[in-house]
Parts: C-alpha cells; sequence; structure tokens
C-alpha cells in the first residue's frame, strides 16, 4: 500500500493533479524588476519617457513606482500566493492609468504624445496582469483541493476487482463512514454520508469514465456542497498475483456542518482512512467479510488503535 | 465465562468475561477442553510484548469441541472435536495460498500498528498483544475462532487431548524448525533451548533424518527429557564453552544448522553480559536479548543454516552479520504456518511416530493459571509444560 507519487493515467481529470503555477509568476516577477531598475536608476528619463517630466518631483514620482515595483518583484519572486501578488500588480497598473490620464489631460502637445504611447504599454501591460491573475487565481482555487492517493493489492483478477467496483452500491461494505450509495440510471449515483447528530449529507455523483476491467472516474455533479471527484485503476500483477487497485480522490473541503460530514467521512486525516477502507476492501473481497477480533470490534481502524476495547468478549449482542 | 486475564506485568488473574459471541459468518465458538501456556507467553507475562492491554485473555494453545457455527462454515459441525492453530489465518489471500499461514494479509485488524514496529504486518495470533489483532485467547473455557473454514483440525480418532494438543503451536513450530535446516544424510543439529519446542524440533530433527541432535540448555531436567525422548546429547551452558564443546564434538566443522528455540529473553552464562543486555532492554535500547541466536550464527558451520524459532518481538544488538556474512550461512526464520502441518504431524501421531504428551510436566486448572504462570516462569518443580484442563 503506498500514497507516494506513481504512474498516473495521461488523461488525469485536472481535479486529480496538483496544480503547478508553472513559469507565469516569475515572468511576472521578472518584469517588475526590469521596471523596478529602470524607474530608481534613472528616474528622470523614465518619466521624460511617461510624459511627465512637467510635474514637480517628477524623479520622486518615479523612484517611488520604481520602489513598488521591486517590492512586486520580490514578492512574486519568492513563489508565495502568487495569485495575491499578480492582483496588486494589477492595482498598481490601475494606479499607473490614472497618473497617466493626469499627464494626458495637463501637457504639452508633445508630451502627450509620450504620454499616449506609455498609456498604450501599460494598458497592454495591464491587460497581460488581469489575465495572468485570473489565471494564478484558478490554480489556487484547485491547489485547495484535499487529493488523496492509495493503494493495495488483492488476490482477484482486474475483472474481478472491477466489477465489484463498479456495484457502487458495494463501496458502503468497506468504506468505513459511507452510509449508502443509491444507483441511478446512466451512471448517477445518489452518495449518502453519516453525519454527526443523527443527520445524514448527500450527493449526487456521475461515472464519467467506465473502462471495463481498467479504470472508472466519478464525478460529483455541479451544485454539491461538497465537490469531488474519484478515480479507481485496477493493474494486474504479472505472475499471478492478483491486481494493484490504486485510487485517487480529489475532494473540495467546505465549512458548516456539511464540512464537519465530510471531515468525518475522510477522517482526521484523509490518507489514512483511504487506506483504512482499502485494507477493508481486502478483506471484503478475499474473505467476504470485514476482519474483527474483541480488541477492534468494528474492524481495521487506526482511530480506533490507539483506543482498544480488552482482547476479551464484548457483552451484549452479535456485532457482525 | 472464566478466563485467564493478562493484568500487567507478571501478574494474570483467571476473572469472569463475557462469553465469546459469534461476530463474523465464518466464525466459530469452542468450548475448551484443554489449553496450554506456552513459553512465548511468558514474554507477555514479564512485559516484553507492547499494546497489551489490563484485561486481555491469554492462550493461544487451545482445544476443545465446537458449540456454534457462523453460517458460513461449511466444514464443522457442533460437537466436532477440534485444535486450533495459533495463527489466525483467512485461507484466501496471496500468503495463505502459498501455505504462508502467520503472514496472512487479512487477519490483523490491527495490521497499521503492527505496521509501525515491523513494516508489513503479520498474521493475527490469539491472545497475543493489539499489535497481533487484539483477539481474545484461549486461555479460558470458551473462544471465538475466527476463518473456522480454515484453522481448526478435526479430531476423530481417540486420541487424548495430550496427544493432539500441541498440534496448535510448539510441535508444528518444532517441526518447522528442524524443517528449514533442509536436514540431510549425516547432518548434525545443534538446538538452542531445550524447553518444549526445543524439544518437539530435536524430535523432528531425527524424524527427518539428522545423523545427531545436540541440545543446548542449563537447566538439567529438560535436557534430561531432551534426551530421554529424541536421543540428543546434551551441552548444559553453564557448565562449558558451548563454541568449543560444538568445534570438539564436530571435529571442528561445526553443527551443519543451528536452530534457536530460545528467543527474546535468552540467558547468558557471564554475568556481565547478560547484565550488559538486560540494561539496554530496560531502558529500552533493545527489545529482545540475543545470545542464543549470536551464539547459533558463530558455531554454525560454513555455508550452513541458521534457522529462528524462538520468538522476537523487536530489535536486537551485536549480532554478529559479519560472521553470518562473511561465511555463507542462510538465516531462516518465522512463525509456524501451523496449518500447512496439521494433517501430515496428526498422520505421525497417529501411527504412533510420536506422541507428543511427552513435554508435560504439570496438570492443572484453569483456575490455577496464576499459579502455573509462575511454576513455569521460574521453573519450579522441575516445570516443563503445563496443560490447564477446563
Amino acid at each position: 500500500m503506498h500514497t507516494a507519487d506513481g504512474a498516473r493515467p495521461q488523461d488525469a481529470l485536472p481535479e486529480l493533479v496538483t496544480p503547478q503555477a508553472g513559469p507565469v509568476p516569475r515572468l511576472l516577477g521578472l518584469l517588475s524588476l526590469g521596471i523596478g531598475v529602470a524607474a530608481v536608476a534613472v528616474p528622470d528619463q523614465m518619466a521624460r519617457a511617461a510624459g511627465m517630466d512637467h510635474l514637480p518631483q517628477h524623479g520622486r514620482v518615479a523612484r517611488a513606482v520604481g520602489a513598488r515595483e521591486l517590492g512586486h518583484a520580490a514578492a512574486l519572486l519568492s513563489g508565495r500566493r502568487p495569485a495575491a501578488w499578480a492582483w496588486t500588480r494589477v492595482l498598481g497598473d490601475a494606479m499607473d492609468l490614472s497618473l497617466l490620464g493626469l499627464a494626458l489631460r495637463t501637457g504639452r502637445e508633445q508630451r502627450q504624445r509620450r504620454a499616449a504611447m506609455a498609456t498604450g504599454v501599460v494598458g497592454a501591460i495591464t491587460a497581460l496582469d488581469i489575465a495572468a491573475a485570473v489565471y494564478l487565481t484558478r490554480v489556487a482555487a484547485r491547489g485547495r483541493m484535499t487529493r488523496v492517493r492509495a493503494s493495495i493489492t488483492v488476490n482477484r483478477t482486474p475483472t474481478q476487482v472491477y466489477r465489484f467496483w463498479r456495484d457502487l452500491a458495494n463501496l458502503p461494505r468497506f468504506m468505513g463512514h459511507l452510509e449508502s450509495i443509491r444507483v441511478g440510471g446512466g451512471g448517477r449515483s445518489r452518495w449518502t454520508v453519516r453525519a454527526p447528530g443523527g443527520r445524514s449529507v448527500h450527493w449526487d455523483a456521475e461515472i464519467v469514465e467506465d473502462r471495463p476491467s481498467e479504470l472508472l472516474t466519478w464525478r460529483s455533479l455541479p451544485g454539491t456542497a461538497v465537490p469531488n471527484v474519484g478515480r479507481v485503476s485496477f493493474v494486474p500483477v504479472p505472475g499471478n498475483r492478483g491486481t494493484e487497485v490504486r485510487v485517487e480522490l480529489a475532494y473540495a473541503p467546505p465549512g458548516g456542518a456539511v464540512g464537519r460530514a465530510v471531515a468525518r467521512l475522510f477522517g482526521e486525516e484523509p490518507g489514512q482512512q483511504v487506506r483504512d477502507d482499502l485494507r477493508r476492501f481486502k478483506q471484503v473481497i478475499e474473505t467476504g467479510e470485514v476482519v474483527r477480533s474483541e480488541g477492534s470490534p468494528q474492524g481495521t481502524g487506526t482511530r480506533h488503535l490507539m483506543m482498544q476495547h480488552p482482547a476479551q468478549p464484548l457483552a451484549g449482542a452479535r456485532v457482525g | 465465562m472464566r478466563a485467564n486475564c493478562w493484568m500487567g506485568r507478571n501478574t494474570v488473574e483467571v476473572r469472569e468475561v463475557p462469553d465469546p459471541q459469534i461476530m463474523n459468518d465464518r466464525d466459530a465458538v469452542v468450548r475448551i477442553t484443554s489449553t496450554s501456556i506456552c513459553g512465548s507467553d511468558l514474554h507477555l507475562y514479564d512485559g516484553y510484548i507492547p499494546t497489551m492491554k489490563k484485561g486481555d485473555v491469554l492462550g493461544h494453545e487451545f482445544m476443545g469441541e465446537v458449540v456454534e457455527v457462523g453460517r458460513e462454515v461449511r466444514n464443522l459441525r457442533i460437537g466436532d472435536r477440534v485444535v486450533v492453530p495459533f495463527p489466525i489465518a483467512c485461507g484466501h489471500c496471496v500468503a495463505c495460498e502459498r501455505g504462508f499461514f502467520s503472514v496472512c494479509e487479512n487477519s490483523n485488524p490491527n495490521a497499521g500498528l503492527a505496521e509501525m514496529v515491523m513494516g508489513h504486518s503479520p498474521a493475527g495470533i490469539y491472545g497475543y498483544s493489539h499489535m497481533l489483532g487484539g483477539f481474545a485467547g484461549g486461555q479460558a473455557e470458551y473462544a471465538r475462532v475466527p476463518f473456522a473454514d480454515i484453522g481448526p483440525i478435526k479430531i476423530e480418532d481417540d486420541l487424548r487431548d495430550e496427544q493432539v494438543l500441541f498440534l496448535s503451536d510448539v510441535f508444528p513450530t518444532g517441526y518447522m524448525g528442524a524443517e528449514m535446516c533442509d536436514i540431510q544424510r549425516g547432518d548434525i543439529i545443534a538446538v538452542w533451548g531445550a524447553g518444549p519446542v526445543g524439544q518437539f524440533a530435536m524430535a523432528s530433527a531425527r524424524m527427518l533424518g539428522a545423523e545427531r541432535v545436540i541440545a543446548i540448555d542449563r537447566y538439567p531436567q529438560r535436557l534430561r527429557i531432551a534426551q530421554e525422548n529424541t536421543g540428543a546429547e546434551v551441552i548444559n551452558y553453564e557448565q562449558v564453552d558451548v563454541l568449543e564443546v560444538l568445534r570438539d564434538m564436530t571435529a571442528g566443522r561445526g553443527p551443519d544448522a543451528c536452530i534457536d528455540a530460545v528467543g527474546s529473553e535468552s540467558h547468558h552464562p557471564s554475568s556481565a553480559i547478560n547484565a550488559y543486555d538486560r540494561g539496554k532492554q530496560a531502558v529500552r535500547l533493545e527489545t529482545d536479548r540475543p545470545h542464543a541466536l549470536r551464539e547459533a550464527v558463530l558455531s554454525c558451520r560454513n555455508a550452513g543454516i541458521v534457522s529462528v524459532i524462538g520468538a522476537y518481538g523487536g530489535f536486537i544488538d551485536k549480532f554478529p552479520m559479519g560472521s553470518l556474512m562473511n561465511r555463507s550461512l542462510t538465516l531462516r526464520s518465522g512463525q509456524c504456518h501451523v496449518q500447512r502441518y496439521l494433517r501430515p504431524l496428526l498422520d505421525r501421531i497417529r501411527r504412533g511416530e510420536i506422541d507428543p504428551s511427552f513435554v508435560i510436566t504439570h496438570r492443572m486448572r484453569l483456575d490455577e493459571a496464576p499459579k502455573a504462570y509462575e511454576i513455569f516462569k521460574n521453573k519450579q518443580q522441575d516445570c516443563n509444560k503445563v496443560v490447564l484442563s477446563v
């Protein structure tokens, strides 16, 4: 069983992949660095190029703009919270445009021409910054999804394992906190999770990819309180050693009562919860039952490990 | 029902506990007629196995009569007389299908705990810590037997309990220890620990064709039992230097295979070395004292086999790896895959090739378990093996 990065299908759903911001924040940072250095080193020329050299203390304004740009550069090149810093760049662009607007209204003709050109350049940069900020914000939103990967080897063929999973109604037999899955038509299903206080939380999901004996991908329908995606893939182990079952899950943890229910569904440590589920899955598909002992009457569950019942028979009714 | 419970270090108590229930469809409940105390129970008694809990029912060597079966148990009926193997095994995972029942991949619900200590989890075992499943044991009036369609063997002859009870553990464990030695004609097999497991290893080595068997222990009574019942030559390690004597007995070659039937609480004749390992154990720098194992490795002939059936719990120190590697030794070990040996060993008992009851020195009642543990631990009254009748 493992959760390290391994081979993944080429066509993985975007939700299942940890997003990378790529070179965008670095390029923005370098752009800021260039403008900043120029404005601080040769403030008079920069102010002239922008058609603002008529203003009193134009050098000081250019240096201030340069200092702000250097700040952006440092923040963006640090790589932390690139989306937020991209938006502050947009804010800076707005300041620059309003300064240029001032120059356009008040300057002489030649200066107005320079100001107009500068406005064009800054406008283009602004458009670029907005696009970059929107992109980085989306990446960050995907980054906030919780992703879990776990795997186990079972002594069954991929076809047998696939059939067991394809009948989604089987999942509550080994998924600890799942109350039921009601299977509807067209690959749709309704998932019910036990929530605190005897209530339950539902969502609807659909199967979006179904390759018999190979893999199965499902996704919650739009509008659910708990957007989530899951995939399970089945790979035969050479030499008749069964099937590697690999599970990938991603979900957006919500707040409130629903959030608490989902937190319970996935456990304190979501990876551990899924590994426990897979262990029980192996027990069910290989032995026909969830293995129980007097110390762990509920069966495998890392949450119960530290608060074991003594290994002596339990008083009361049959558990199974 | 009455059951012998672990209540802390050096304390067991026979207490009233609830009767076991069927928890799964492949379970059975057995009314126990005979049960025994294993040397490895002393590791629990002495507090060396982690993850014990106050109130745990002890015991993994037991037999009795089936009184209840789950819906999926089709091979047993109420009233059947059965011996129950100590490792719990599902019968359907890759390990079980290949006969490695003591490393069943499914029978330990607390596998996560075992993984923390051992990397991967072995099978669950009755009454042997929560790390190995948290299963109630068989030093009791009744026991729940999971996967009853795979483990228990039916005894249909008129063989007495005492003749078949040890099929649950010590006889097959000793037998597997000998089997792992790949015994060839002319082989000399040395066995550290002349307790019941060692004695069965010696008897089995003989059955498998060993030329000579050598027993190493410090208790004259145990050495005598070994000598009389298995024809072993004996070495009392408190009186002589074992390596030197073994070199002499084998004209310099060393035994062809060495069996460690001692495990984690071995003893060394030098009080300084003993104190060193006990000290490290006390501050948890090592969990097991490996004197016997060290000596078995150093004694073994070049390219020989060291077979470890003594129980270890965690980590050892000063292991002679250089000797093992440079001299092409093979190290083999394992909790016994009892289910594999039940039928062939029962056949040997039936044919009269061996009567395992020779190890018994004490017959007591379940209610006397606390006294039995004391006698067995301290080797009082020349105690070798205690059987508790229920």
